[in-house]
C-alpha cells in the first residue's frame, strides 16, 4: 500500500509544484479536449499547429517587448492569432482562394514577421526556453489564466454547441436552416487561439497542439457519437497529463514531451484496440449482430 | 541571359569579396568571442586595439547562432580571442568559414580546467569534453586571461610592446583589488551558510577559489529542459540542508527558480550574472562590475 502511495500519490502531497503542474495540465486538457475534436470532426485537425505557428511570433514580440511578463506575451499571442485567424476567415469568404491556402500564408507571414522582429532586436536570448512554457513553473497568475481560458472555452462551447455539431455534420443542412454558421465558426476559431495561448504558457507552443489533438484522435476510436468523443478525449486528456507528470518525477524526463508521448502510447492503444475502427477490430470483426 | 544558378553564384562571390578592404585605420583589429572575453581585450589593448565582440551583451554564447556579419568580422580581424574549454562550439566552423589567417588565441590556456558541476568524484582522468568552461568565474583565472591576452597582442603587434605591458600591469593590480574584497566579503559569511542555488550551473569555479556551494537545478549546458525529477531533487535538497538563497540569472528560465523558491521558502537573491556583461543600462558592464555585484547579491542575501 505504502509503495503505491509512494508512486502515485506522495509526489503530489509533497511536492507543491507538482500539484500545481498537475492542476494546469488538468485545466488545459478540460478546455483542450472539446476543441481538438471539434477541430478533428471538422477536418482542421492540422489547423491547431499552423495556429500554434501563428501565435509564437506574438508571444515572442510580447517578450521582446516587457520580458518574461505573463500579460504581454498572453496578448502578443491572442493579437497574432485573431489577426491570422481573422484575416484567413475573411480571405476564405469573399477571394477563390480556400480556407487552408488562406491560413497558409498567412501563418507563415506572421511566422516571417515575428522572426524579422526577433533578429532586428538583435537580443540573443534563449527564446525556446521562454515559448516553451514550463508545466513544473506554474506560478499563481499562470494557472489563473490557464483556468480562466478552460472557464471560457466549456462556456463558449455550450452556447455555441448546437450550430458546431451540425455544421460539423451537414454544412449545407446547417445553412437553409440557420444564419449561426459563420459566427459560431468565428467564435470556435477564437477558442482555439485562446486554448493554444494558454496551453504555451503551460506546455510549450508546439506540445500544447499536441494535449489538443492526440486526445481528439483518441476518442475518434473509441465513440460515434460526439459527446461521448468529446468526454473520451477529455479524460485520455487528464490521463495523459497525470500519468506524464509521474513519469517526469520518476524517471527524470522533461515533463512536457513525458505528458504528449503518454498521449502518445493512448493513441496507438486506441489505434490498434479502439471499438469504432481499431485495426485489430477491422482484422477480426467478430459476429455481426443485426438481425 | 543570366541563368538562376549563375546569378546566385554570382552574389555569393560578391558577398565575399566585399568584406576586406572597408576599413582604414591604423588600430589593431581583433575578435573576441564573447563579451567578457571582450572586455579583458580592451582593458589590456587600450586604444591599440579595436575590439568586437560575437556574442554581445546578455547574449548566450551556449546555444549562440552566428549570423554572416559575424563571419565577415573574424575575416577582417587579425586575432581571434575564444575562450576555450568548449565553450564557444560553434566558433571552430565560423573561423573556418570566414576564411580567416588571423591566430585563434585560446584565453584560458594554463588554467586548470574543473570538470563539469555535478560530475566531481566520479573519475579523474580528464576528459577534456567535459571541463566546466566558465573559468573566469575565479579572479585568479582571470589573471590567468589577461596575461594570455598580453602576450597574443604582443606577438601580433611587437611595436606596442610597452603599451600593452602597462595596460595590463594596471588591470592586473585591479584584479588583485577585486580578489581581495571578494575574500573579504566572503569571510564574513558564516561557513554554514554559504551554499546557494542557481539556475545555471556556472559558478564551478567560485565554489571552487572562494568556498562558496553552489547547485543548479539544470546541467551545465542550458540546453537540458529539467524535468520533474530534477526540479523535486533540488526541493529536497534544499529542505534537507537548509540552503539559505536562490538565484536568477541573466540567461535562463527564471519561471523556475521562483518556483523552487516559492515552494522552500529559500530567499530569492537578485540576478547572478555568469556567462555574459549586461548592456549599458545594466548594473555588469564590466568583468569588475559582473564580479562586484555578484559579491554584493551573494552578501545581502546569505549576511542576515
Amino acid at each position: 500500500m505504502s509503495m503505491l502511495n509512494d508512486i502515485f500519490i506522495a509526489p503530489f502531497t509533497e511536492f507543491e509544484f507538482m500539484r500545481r503542474a498537475l492542476a494546469g495540465a488538468l485545466a488545459l486538457a478540460l478546455g483542450a479536449g472539446p476543441i481538438g475534436v471539434f477541430l478533428m470532426l471538422r477536418r482542421m485537425s492540422l489547423v491547431g499547429d499552423a495556429m500554434a505557428h501563428a501565435i509564437l511570433p506574438g508571444a515572442a514580440v510580447g517578450f521582446l517587448l516587457s520580458g518574461l511578463n505573463l500579460f504581454a506575451m498572453t496578448a502578443g499571442g491572442l493579437i497574432a492569432g485573431f489577426v491570422v485567424a481573422v484575416l484567413t476567415g475573411l480571405v476564405a469568404r469573399t477571394t477563390e482562394l480556400k480556407e487552408d491556402a488562406a491560413l497558409a500564408t498567412f501563418y507563415l507571414l506572421s511566422l516571417a514577421v515575428g522572426v524579422t522582429i526577433i533578429s532586428l532586436k538583435g537580443t540573443n536570448i534563449d527564446l525556446l526556453h521562454v515559448l516553451f512554457g514550463n508545466v513544473l513553473a506554474l506560478d499563481d497568475q499562470t494557472l489563473l489564466l490557464i483556468a480562466a481560458n478552460a472557464t471560457i472555452t466549456l462556456i463558449v462551447l455550450a452556447l455555441i454547441y448546437r450550430p458546431l455539431v451540425i455544421e460539423c455534420v451537414d454544412p449545407g443542412f446547417m445553412r437553409t436552416v440557420s444564419s449561426a454558421g459563420g459566427p459560431a465558426h468565428l467564435a470556435f476559431l477564437v477558442l482555439v487561439v485562446v486554448n493554444l495561448v494558454s496551453g504555451f504558457h503551460a506546455l510549450g507552443t508546439l506540445l500544447a497542439v499536441g494535449i489538443m489533438m492526440l486526445p481528439a484522435a483518441i476518442g475518434r476510436f473509441w465513440a460515434r457519437d460526439t459527446t461521448l468523443m468529446i468526454l473520451i478525449a477529455t479524460a485520455s486528456g487528464a490521463v495523459a497529463s497525470y500519468a506524464g507528470l509521474l513519469v517526469s518525477f520518476h524517471f527524470g524526463v522533461a515533463s512536457g514531451p513525458a505528458i504528449i508521448l503518454i498521449a502518445g502510447v493512448l493513441y496507438l492503444s486506441s489505434l490498434l484496440f479502439g471499438r469504432v475502427g481499431g485495426l485489430v477490430r477491422q482484422a477480426f470483426p467478430g459476429r455481426h449482430l443485426e438481425a | 541571359m543570366l541563368t538562376r544558378r549563375q546569378a546566385l553564384a554570382a552574389t555569393a562571390l560578391a558577398a565575399l569579396f566585399v568584406a576586406p578592404g572597408a576599413r582604414a585605420q591604423d588600430r589593431l583589429n581583433v575578435i573576441a568571442s564573447f563579451s567578457i572575453l571582450g572586455d579583458f581585450v580592451k582593458n589590456v589593448g587600450g586604444d591599440r586595439v579595436e575590439v568586437a565582440t560575437l556574442v554581445g551583451p546578455n547574449g548566450n554564447a551556449h546555444v549562440y547562432a552566428p549570423s554572416p556579419g559575424d563571419a565577415k568580422k573574424v575575416a577582417d580581424a587579425k586575432l581571434v580571442f575564444v575562450n576555450g574549454l568548449g565553450f564557444e562550439g560553434w566558433l571552430e566552423r565560423l573561423v573556418k568559414a570566414s576564411g580567416t589567417k588571423a591566430p585563434v588565441v585560446v584565453a584560458t590556456k594554463g588554467i586548470k580546467p574543473l570538470e563539469r558541476a555535478g560530475e566531481h568524484d566520479h573519475d579523474h582522468d580528464h576528459d577534456h569534453g567535459r571541463a566546466d568552461p566558465h573559468a573566469w568565474q575565479s579572479v585568479a583565472n582571470a589573471k590567468i586571461y589577461v596575461a594570455n591576452i598580453r602576450d597574443a597582442l604582443i606577438a601580433a603587434d611587437p611595436a606596442g610592446k610597452d603599451a600593452y605591458s602597462a595596460n595590463a600591469a594596471a588591470y592586473l593590480a585591479k584584479l588583485d583589488a577585486l580578489e581581495r574584497d571578494v575574500r573579504e566579503v566572503i569571510a564574513k559569511i558564516p561557513a554554514d551558510r554559504r551554499r546557494v542555488i542557481t539556475s545555471h550551473s556556472a559558478f564551478g569555479y567560485f565554489q571552487d577559489a572562494y568556498g562558496v556551494n553552489f547547485t543548479a537545478p539544470q546541467g551545465v549546458s542550458t540546453e537540458a529542459e529539467a524535468s520533474a525529477k530534477d526540479v523535486a531533487a533540488i526541493i529536497a535538497q534544499i529542505r534537507k540542508q537548509k540552503v539559505a538563497a536562490v538565484f536568477l540569472e541573466n540567461v535562463t528560465d527564471p519561471r523556475l527558480v521562483e518556483q523552487v523558491a516559492r515552494e522552500t521558502g529559500a530567499k530569492v537573491g537578485g540576478t547572478l550574472y555568469s556567462d555574459a556583461l549586461t548592456d549599458d543600462k545594466g548594473d555588469a558592464t564590466t568583468y569588475v562590475d559582473l564580479m562586484r555585484h555578484n559579491l554584493r547579491q551573494l552578501a545581502s542575501a546569505l549576511v542576515s
